[in-house]
């Protein structure tokens, strides 16, 4: 394809250029939407259907970890959106500065994430054959605060009561399965999220070196822009993601 | 039409906003409001949210055309979750029992229902 500097030869100027991919990039986020909406969707319907059960799976999350994760991704995408700044100022030493901050924040993110879902498995409350939702209770461990564990036992108490019928053990039997349903919806939607920080991650690391190299100036910055929406599209995911499976129906320890 | 740089100070605002918004709807998760508990949840969600796309990813300052790309991801989304909880909300079964209770193993199942 005919390309002068950074022009294809399609475009009249580096504006309509930038025009055009940010258009395409924004077509692209609406895709996003979507292919994360039937995952919100699939949530809301069973949040709907199994509300006392999925308020249980809620309160089983870390809130700390959750919040910690929601500042240090708003942080992250403040530096992306200052990197956008030092690029269109052609500020060539703090645009990689900017860029390297977001990528340390985003994997901050990561980190935190690796701990919750640790924890998630230590505690029996991964999806599947050793999904056992008083395994907690059953087996503290010394680190445990014993209101933290008192709480957990109310909770679950209270939230048998709300299965439709049956024993006391069979309600406990179905609370576990539809608490799976919101873990399996955990672990789906933070785990589709973290993917897309990781590629967002790729993204940046790609920036950083063609920023170094001093490549983007006041006149042609359009990968910053565009590796911007995608950051900030992934932050957005993630406070839904934070209100909807940390908030709702949350009870204070 | 030149490009519209956005200034830092409206950059450190808008992040300012979004630590307090993650500061209320923390706090108010830990509080009891009854149903009102989802309705402040996902309305700051949504504040933060709407902050985010207007001014970090400029949509205030886009061509109209990109601007209504926007608005086709939320009307498509909205029209996704309104369709199908319209018919969830709704459904009732030949008995007349809601759903999901019809649904229920322990209910269906029983040699005594």
């Amino acid at each position: 394809m005919h390309r002068t500097g950074e022009l294809y030869g399609q475009f009249e100027t580096l504006e309509q250029q930038k025009d055009s991919a940010t258009l395409g990039m924004w077509i692209f986020l609406v895709t996003e939407v979507l292919f994360f909406g039937g995952l919100f969707l699939t949530y809301t319907v069973n949040r709907h259907l199994y509300f006392t059960a999925f308020g249980v799976g809620g309160n089983m999350l870390d809130l700390k970890l959750g919040a910690t994760n929601t500042v240090v991704l708003i942080a992250s995408s403040f530096t992306m959106a200052m990197s956008v700044w030092a690029a269109q100022t052609d500020r060539k030493k703090l645009l990689p500065l900017f860029l390297t901050l977001t990528l340390i924040l985003g994997c901050v993110f990561l980190g935190i994430k690796y701990v919750e879902y640790k924890q998630k498995f230590d505690h029996h409350l991964v999806p599947g054959h050793s999904f056992d939702l008083t395994y907690r209770i059953n087996h503290p461990t010394p680190g445990d605060s014993p209101k933290e564990l008192e709480g957990e036992r109310k909770e679950i108490e209270d939230a048998i009561q709300t299965e439709a019928a049956g024993t006391p053990q069979e309600r406990l039997v179905a609370l576990n399965a539809h608490t799976q349903l919101y873990f399996s919806l955990y672990f789906g939607m933070t785990g589709l999220h973290a993917l897309h920080m990781i590629i967002g991650a790729g993204l940046l690391i790609w920036v950083i070196r063609e920023s170094l190299k001093g490549r983007f100036t006041a006149a042609y910055n359009t990968p910053i822009e565009i590796v911007g929406l995608y950051w900030h599209f992934v932050d957005i995911v993630w406070i839904y993601l934070f209100a909807l499976l940390y908030l709702i129906n949350r009870h204070a320890v | 039409m030149s490009e519209h740089v956005v200034s830092p100070k409206i950059y450190v605002v808008i992040l300012l906003a979004l630590l307090l918004g993650t500061y209320l709807t923390v706090s108010a998760a830990l509080r009891d409001f009854g149903p009102w508990n989802i309705v402040i949840a996902l309305t700051i969600a949504t504040t933060k949210a709407l902050l985010v796309v207007l001014f970090f990813m400029h949509a205030k300052y886009s061509p109209k055309r990109t601007q209504l790309v926007v608005m086709c991801a939320v009307f498509w989304l909205a029209l996704l979750l309104f369709m199908t909880m319209s018919d969830y909300v709704s459904r009732v079964d030949y008995r007349g029992v809601r759903y999901p209770v019809s649904q229920n193993f322990f209910l269906t199942h029983s040699p005594h229902s």
